[in-house]
């Protein structure tokens, strides 16, 4: 891999910082009238989810890191690792719970989600903003009530705790945002 | 994408034509002349925080002038008189919410006057041209001492460093204590100073640049020169100008070794100047240089250069 100038920096670009991979968030050009200019740089750790801020001296640079996204299918958890395909090169992962971290919550098998690899293994999963997923569990539904409005707690298939209307009843489908965890109706058929 | 169009709004171009006119007239009824120097030059700075754009011209390398500073300063030298310059600056690689590649620089200079003198007269065009009350002015050494707590003039680099570093996180080392002043004064003091002008004055002695470097009341050795500030940002940099050639010879070599130690390019620079001084008739004079987009984006409330810029370089 080459590397990066902090002139080249741009909002999404993949670079090594403290041995760990970052993607960066934004950078500030500061210049003082007579001296020497800075880049006050905000990177995301791509391992840790934190956002660092940086200052670096304008010019110096960083190893670029070896992250890229790709979509792949989710095929199916081995009770241990999540497997995930590409669905170009039929090439599968696997990724261990702690890289699927909560995106685990939303995934359905076949989905297709976005998978970061860092040296060609899984770095992160990132679930379809929206996904349609089978309530399992929740309340008998209120028949009628929809005019009153109100919210009740459903589990859903992939085991994530969600807030449904009265109304829905067990084995319902339902259209959630994976990004809040929100509601956003009821599946067609 | 719709990258034919303008950045700035109409709005915002009528008003920068206005604030343009508002400039010249303020001037002209101060009798001070509009000049025009090169914008093309076939020598750069030398200053090694800054790069020129290099160009071709006639198969010969030529470099796009980053300020009128030496064009205005040999027209002084010949006699020219108190004169200011409105027009283009080119650096390269400067880009961000605050800079564009190319830029408008207003320079002016008057003879026989020295740094507090056109501090106060920097003070009016900005009070003037913002309608803000009477600027705020201090020395770099207040400033840090009632901030900071640190004598900016006497603090060893060890010290600066660690004050920095409680500040920030940072990714270099310097063993130059110029670098963690900048860094402490562009990156903690310029956004703690107010929403009004304030003008900052005696800078150190290895910041002078092109400013005299004289002894202050306390008898340290500090550089004449000056910066105002308009809510927090730097909007003018001025010195009571060198005059002695042989000093001017000796900051430019010591420029061109700063650049060949960290492998910056060295141009050629300009020895036309110090011939100015040396052979030509140069006054004591103050001069000083004020970004004309900065000064606009105070004016119109504007966030980000592109705001009151036509066409900033990603639309150039």
């Amino acid at each position: 891999m080459g590397s990066y100038s902090t002139n080249e920096f741009r909002s999404g670009m993949k670079v090594m910082l403290d041995g760990d991979p970052c993607s960066i968030v934004d950078n500030e050009f500061v210049k003082p009238g007579k001296g020497q200019a800075f880049n006050r740089v905000k990177l995301r750790n791509l391992k840790s989810g934190r956002v660092w801020e940086r200052t670096f001296k304008s010019g110096e640079s960083l190893e670029a890191a070896d992250v890229m996204d790709r979509d792949m299918e989710y095929l199916y958890n081995d009770g241990e690792f999540f497997h995930f395909m590409e669905p170009d090169t039929f090439e599968q992962h696997q990724a261990s719970a702690e890289v699927v971290s909560d995106a685990a919550k939303w995934l359905k098998e076949q989905d297709v989600c976005v998978v970061t690899l860092y040296n060609g293994a899984p770095l992160a999963v990132t679930p379809p903003n929206h996904v349609i997923l089978e309530i399992t569990d929740t309340d008998p539904g209120l028949k009628g009530d929809t005019a009153q409005g109100g919210t009740k707690p459903a589990t859903l298939s992939t085991g994530a705790v969600i807030k449904v209307p009265l109304f829905l009843e067990i084995g319902e489908t339902v259209k959630v945002d994976t990004r809040n965890g929100e509601y956003l109706g009821r599946a067609k058929d | 994408m719709q990258d034919w169009r303008p950045t700035a709004t109409i709005e915002n171009l009528r008003r920068r034509a206005q604030v343009f006119a508002e400039l010249r007239a303020f001037f002209a009824a101060r009798n001070v002349i509009e000049v025009d120097v090169p914008a093309l030059s076939q020598r750069a700075t030398s200053d090694p925080h800054i790069d020129s754009i290099t160009a071709t011209c006639g198969g010969n390398s030529a470099y796009l002038a980053t300020s009128p500073e030496f064009g205005l300063k040999r027209l002084l030298a010949a006699g020219m008189g108190d004169c200011y310059y409105l027009g283009k600056a080119f650096r390269n690689g400067e880009a961000g919410s605050r800079h564009n590649p190319e830029f408008t620089m207003l320079e002016w200079y008057r003879v026989g006057w020295d740094d507090h003198q056109l501090m106060d007269e920097v003070a009016a065009l900005l009070c003037g041209v913002l309608q803000l009350p009477a600027p705020d002015k201090l020395s770099y050494r207040a400033l840090f001492q009632s901030e900071l707590g640190v004598d900016p003039h006497s603090a060893t680099v060890s010290e600066l460093r660690q004050l920095a570093r409680s500040h920030f996180e940072i990714e270099f080392e310097s063993e130059a204590a110029a670098d963690w002043l900048d860094l402490l004064m562009s990156h903690v003091l310029e956004p703690r100073l107010g929403t009004g002008v304030t003008l900052v004055y005696d800078f150190p002695a290895s910041q002078a640049a092109l400013a005299k470097v004289e002894p202050d009341a306390l008898g340290v050795p500090v550089a004449r020169r000056f910066e105002a500030y308009v809510g927090g940002v730097e909007l003018a940099n001025g010195y009571w100008e060198l005059t002695d050639a042989a000093e001017q010879h000796r900051r430019f070599e010591a420029d061109h070794a700063y650049r060949r130690a960290n492998g910056l390019p060295a141009h050629p620079f300009e020895e036309r100047l110090v011939e100015a001084l040396a052979l030509g008739d140069m006054p004591e004079c103050a001069g000083v240089a004020l970004g004309v987009e900065r000064l606009l984006m105070q004016k119109l409330g504007a966030g980000k250069i592109s705001e009151v810029l036509a066409l900033p370089f990603e639309r150039a």
